[in-house]
């Protein structure tokens, strides 16, 4: 859509990349492996770095949310501290503990990145710019991202310490308990497109955004799809996986150096997971703001390219779980199941189907 | 009435999570409100608040005189044995003997800043000072003389 009034967007240089390699190399093996090659690197320059300007975002909202002024040293507005810190965990010795399981141990930190790395294959950054259209994107999300838990518990059992062990085991549960939720409310938005394909839920979206299609059923659907993933990646009000003041920051407690900032690394990765999936099942993706007939509304939309809605989005639904992070208290660990066993699990289900009953009928707009 | 207290649960935990929030998201929008104090940047108009304590100090008059009579009041008082007074006998004018202090010795490394010496002074002789930035290399340059050389008791301080 935006081919015509911007001559530059992201899926027209990837064409003209792909065009001019092929030139050069041909059909072949060499083609796609070079294309591989660009592409991997291509994502993880891009998730790294986003994952560097995460890590100073949180510190900053934290900071002003507590009154406080945050990293603001380092570089313009403390923007390179978190460079300094990488250089700093750089250094530092990654020390193996005597005890502990030695394979695991460095295997699990592994294991978290490289998960989170396969989940953000389906995501549509922008229009025709997707890694991989699978046709299967959203059960492949959830599937795939449920393997971090065993990461997790990887890390947890081998450091052969009882702070983690405690920590890999709440992770466990937790993880395990709120997956359903997730589902539920996946599934809600699966049911309204038929379809479980990235591109097919964002183009069912080009006249409006389910949020705002669906009705009450949808926005209870978001809420409920917004705790459980934040639940889901550890981050607090149900962060009792790490649990600083209990656990000692829980299941890496014995990690250092490098293989600490894996974990943290593959945390941001999964935050900006967590929220890109809100931002394209619920809010449309890269899709504009259209407002039904307003023409001329919907083409000055139209001007903004999806890259940057989709990042907006984005952006916008890590603000809000960073928010959760800095306000709530934690959940006791019973409290957590409570939580989903009894409020989430059953809203989302009758949820579910007032949202069959609203596909059926074919009540949303 | 499980069902209404199931609904009121979700109620009253979505308000009260609202509640903590709306506060949050107020102090990320006003950050006219951040307490952080860019200390050293500020150092020029660095305001310390009313009760920080710095070190004790002994306050002299433009004649060179302090209030101490040398009653070792806060000696005792001190639970670290921060301060030592050592006084001397002084023949007044009159021929009568009277105890002077020769030197009130403080100890700024000992003093943990209690202020019980301050409170037990009968004639306000020693005061809290705000100053700051006390870090030294060398240890001796903690132990401080109070009383300026050659000061005398202020008249009339009994
Ligand atoms: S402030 Fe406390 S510790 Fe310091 S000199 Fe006075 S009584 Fe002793
Ligand atoms: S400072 Fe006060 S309490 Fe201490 S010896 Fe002097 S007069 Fe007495």
């Amino acid at each position: 859509m935006n081919h015509t009034i911007l001559a530059i967007s992201l899926s027209s240089i990837a064409n003209s990349m792909h065009q001019s390699l092929q030139a050069l190399l041909g059909d072949g093996f060499a083609l796609t492996a070079t294309e591989m090659l660009i592409q991997g690197l291509s994502l993880i320059v891009f998730l790294v770095i986003l994952c560097f300007y995460l890590g100073w975002m949180e510190r900053r909202v934290a900071a002003f949310m507590q009154i406080r002024l945050g990293p603001n040293r380092v570089g313009p507005q403390g923007t390179l501290q978190i460079i300094a810190d990488t250089i700093k965990l750089l250094l530092k010795e990654g020390l193996t503990p005597n005890s502990s399981d030695k394979f695991l141990f460095n295997l699990a930190p592994m294991i978290m990145v490289i998960t989170s790395f396969l989940v953000v294959a389906p995501l549509a950054f922008s229009k025709d710019f997707q890694l991989w259209d699978i046709n299967i994107g959203i059960l492949y999300v959830s599937a795939v991202s449920s393997i971090s838990v065993i990461g997790i518990l990887m890390a947890g059992w081998s450091s052969n310490n009882k702070y983690s062990l405690l920590g890999a085991m709440r992770s466990g549960a937790q993880l395990v308990s709120y997956e359903l939720s997730i589902g539920l409310s996946l599934i809600s938005i699966v049911i309204l497109t038929g379809s479980l394909q990235m591109s097919d839920i964002i183009n069912s979206q080009s006249n409006g955004w389910w949020l705002f299609k669906g009705h009450i059923p949808v926005i209870i659907s978001f809420v409920i799809f917004i705790i459980a993933s934040t639940a889901e990646i550890n981050r607090a009000p149900f962060d009792l996986a790490e649990a600083e003041q209990e656990l000692t920051a829980g299941f890496h407690t014995e990690y250092s150096g490098m293989k600490f900032a894996m974990f943290l690394l593959s945390e941001y990765i999964n935050l900006f997971i967590a929220s890109a999936i809100a931002a394209t099942i619920f809010l449309g993706g890269w899709m504009p703001l259209h407002l039904g007939n307003f023409e001329a509304f919907n083409h000055v939309m139209d001007f903004i390219p999806g890259f940057v809605w989709f990042m907006g989005k984005t952006m916008f639904i890590i603000f809000i779980i960073m928010w959760f992070r800095w306000t709530f208290p934690r959940l006791r660990v019973d409290q957590l199941l409570n939580l989903e066993w009894k409020y989430l699990l059953p809203i989302s289900m009758i949820n579910t189907i007032f949202i069959t009953i609203i596909a059926i009928y074919g009540w949303h707009f | 009435m499980f069902i209404k207290e199931y609904f009121s649960t979700i109620y009253r935990s979505i308000k009260s999570l609202l509640t903590g929030m709306k506060l949050t998201g107020y102090y990320f929008t006003h950050l006219n409100k951040i307490k952080t104090e860019e200390y050293p940047d500020n150092r020029a108009t660095l305001k310390m608040a009313d009760r920080f304590r710095g070190e004790v100090v002994m306050p002299h008059n433009e004649n060179n005189e302090h209030r101490c009579t040398g009653c070792q009041a806060c000696e005792i008082a001190c639970p670290n044995g921060t301060i030592k007074i050592i006084t001397k006998q002084e023949i007044l004018a009159d021929g009568k003997k009277k105890k002077r202090i020769d030197s009130f010795i403080y100890h700024h490394d000992l003093c943990t800043l209690c202020n019980l010496c301050i409170v037990a002074c009968p004639s306000d002789a020693i005061v809290m000072a705000q100053t700051f930035e006390h870090a030294v290399y060398d240890k001796k340059l903690l132990k401080k003389i109070l009383n300026n050389p050659d000061s005398k008791i202020m008249e009339g301080v009994e």
